[in-house]
């Protein structure tokens, strides 16, 4: 089996899947001849020609407008939002349009659409092109939120989205794009939406995390084994609607839970992880629920020492996941 | 007798007592629900009275079961033509659960249907703007002869879904066909105070198509133009900005009270011009309708309102535990 970068994943994903169904297509800024700013879509407009690998006018709200009203006709669009920081203008579009078009038209109409959107910071993008955008979008019923953080989910839950008969918000952490690789079938598959993964197994602390941080719980945690602590890692994978079974089950395993993200504290999803555990388990636990997140403000500076003052990293999570383990 | 100007434009005889039968049955079909709600027994309103000509016209320029419609909230004439009925309609008023638009889950005016190629609309206005132009980029995908009507209000032109559909439909030559029905009025906005321009269809221009102003209170005039635009849509020659000129005849809603932003004398000013009363003139002068016709015309709309009032008055709400249902595909 190759070993693949997350961004490689990504586009094996929409190749194969516009090879597989000619209803897949592709739209965005710079999205063809320069096959996105990231290279996500390099080499699609090659093989599929400009009708199918759109170079959008830039036009945030148009690009995913359109996308819906393609996908209300039959089509699998696949949007991609350059920056998760520049969804904004679509929130309208996301939120009012392909969210509610089943509920509103009584399953008469149904979206079907993908909206890529990179996000996450450690990349020097200051305010704008840092943002973890994901919590504004998981109080959304009628959407679903992905954030993979491995190749192989990455490519496994983008063509499940592609598939999927309603829309997909598929955040990709920027920073995994080229720095997290891993074995990725050649072969068709696909990872079920709403389903959380184990990604350690261990016995004396819970992580539950996702996205890039995930990573950083990972080598926390295989340096806490060389200390004797056992560290159970969940990985998320969908924010939205969340895998409650597998967070309960996570969460009893060890009694002791921390959730890491790289968005902002208040209102992230932790909170509501916390809350799921709270309704399903709290007599489980041993110690209070503990959260390690980005902080309180509005995103991450320009400035070298203060975007490493904002960004998650290994050791901040070692030590978060040390002291809870001896709570 | 003044000349038949219908059979210039292409329309026939029997197509143009059609187009007045429709703009009659929108507008009984409003009042009706006027009067119900007034009554207490629908809770919301929202009215074509004044647009019925615009909407009507436009509607026969296209073919239904072939193109497609993105509209907005004052459609009535036009998804009429499009196989609504007044049963649709007021069972749509009375938020039942057989409305075919949204089984009584959404306000009345946010029109909807597959099966009558009315893609689903919501509140937040011109939304569907984008939305029209997607169909009309998938049609040429799947090289479907397919022509793609949108609508919108002269204050929703102003909102940035117009002006981000419009552009990407310029780029990409889409067979869109953008109607803004300019009523004069945004709730209580004045058009002078929605608009620096002279007029909706001068925005065009920054799109690279055509825009043209026509008057809505004349169904013909509107079919005349809408048919050159769906022919340069179906020609592969793109989108054409629409700007049909009326007057909405009553408030913005059943829950607004015009009398605070605008003086009565306009308002029966503008009523000398109602569509309804103008194009049965016109069709009176030719010959096509005389007072025996219009009785047995008028009769057959009350009876269609009367018989779609009862039955949707009869028929069971949706069940409280459906609110759970459809928010993802089972």
């Amino acid at each position: 089996m190759a070993v693949i970068s997350y961004i490689d994943a990504i586009t094996m994903a929409m190749r194969e899947e516009m090879r597989r169904d000619s209803n897949v297509f592709v739209l965005g800024e710079d999205v063809g001849v320069r096959g996105g700013v990231f290279r996500a879509t390099v080499g699609l407009i090659d093989e599929f020609g400009e009708a199918r690998v759109i170079d959008t006018p830039l036009a945030e709200s148009a690009i995913v407008g359109v996308g819906i009203g393609a996908a209300a006709y039959g089509m699998r669009p696949i949007a991609e939002i350059q920056f998760a920081d520049f969804i904004m203008p679509a929130v309208n579009q996301i939120v009012s349009e392909a969210a509610k078009m089943r509920y509103r038209s009584n399953n008469d109409w149904t979206c079907p659409i993908t909206i890529r959107a990179p996000y996450g910071g450690g990349v020097h993008g200051a305010l704008y092109h840092s943002q973890s955008v994901e919590a504004m979008f998981t109080n959304v019923p009628g959407l679903k939120v992905v954030a993979p953080s491995t190749p192989y989910d990455a490519k496994g839950l983008l063509k499940a989205a592609i598939r999927d008969e309603d829309p997909v918000l598929f955040f990709e952490h920027k920073r995994c794009y080229r720095l997290i690789k891993g074995e990725v079938p050649e072969t068709d598959y696909t990872v079920p939406i709403g389903k959380a993964d184990v990604k350690r197994e261990g016995s004396d602390i819970t992580v539950i995390s996702y996205g890039l941080a995930l990573h950083f719980c990972l080598q926390a945690a295989e340096k806490l084994a060389q200390e004797g602590i056992s560290a159970h890692v969940l990985d998320l994978r969908t924010l939205y609607p969340l895998d409650k079974e597998a967070i309960a089950e996570a969460a009893s395993k060890t009694g002791k839970v921390l959730i890491v993200h790289e968005d902002n504290k208040e209102g992230g999803v932790g909170g509501e992880v916390a809350a799921i555990i709270a309704e399903k388990c709290l007599f489980d636990l041993d110690a209070p629920i503990k959260r390690l997140c980005g902080p309180d403000v509005p995103a991450m500076p320009y400035s070298p020492p203060m975007e490493k003052f904002f960004m998650l990293n290994p050791d901040k999570v070692y030590e978060a996941m040390k002291e809870l383990a001896h709570f | 007798m003044t000349s038949k100007r219908h059979e210039e434009v292409g329309l026939t005889d029997a197509q143009v007592v059609d187009m007045y039968y429709y703009m009659l049955l929108a507008r009984k079909i409003d009042e009706r629900q006027w009067l119900l709600n007034r009554a207490g027994k629908v809770p919301f309103v929202i009215s074509c009275q004044g647009q019925e000509a615009a909407q009507v016209g436009a509607a026969f320029a296209l073919q239904p079961n072939k193109d497609f419609l993105c509209p907005y909230y004052r459609d009535l004439g036009l998804v009429l033509v499009f196989g609504q009925t007044a049963r649709d309609c007021m069972l749509s008023a009375f938020a039942k659960a057989e409305d075919p638009n949204s089984g009584g889950r959404q306000m009345p005016g946010h029109f909807g249907g597959k099966k009558f190629n009315i893609l689903t609309g919501s509140s937040p206005v011109t939304t569907q703007v984008p939305h029209a132009v997607g169909v009309a980029l998938a049609g040429r995908m799947r090289q479907e002869d397919l022509v793609v009507y949108t609508s919108f209000g002269e204050g929703s032109s102003n909102q940035g879904d117009f002006h981000e559909g419009a552009n990407f439909a310029g780029v990409h030559k889409l067979p869109v066909i953008f109607f803004c029905q300019n009523n004069k009025y945004a709730i209580s906005v004045p058009l002078k105070k929605q608009l620096a321009c002279e007029s909706v269809a001068d925005r065009a221009i920054g799109y690279g198509f055509p825009g043209y102003s026509v008057d809505g209170n004349d169904p013909i005039e509107v079919y005349r133009v809408m048919k050159e635009a769906v022919e340069r849509a179906r020609n592969g020659e793109g989108p054409t900005l629409i700007e049909a000129v009326m007057y909405r005849l009553v408030p913005h809603s059943s829950d607004d009270d015009d009398r605070v932003y605008r003086t009565r004398e306009e308002v029966e000013e503008a009523k000398k011009k109602d569509p309804l009363i103008v194009f049965a003139a016109y069709l009176r002068d030719i010959g096509l309708l005389d007072e025996e016709k219009e009785k047995e015309l008028l009769a057959r709309v009350q009876q269609e309102v009367d018989e779609a009032t009862e039955y949707a008055e009869q028929a069971p709400y949706p069940t409280p535990e459906s609110t759970l249902t459809h928010v993802y595909g089972e």
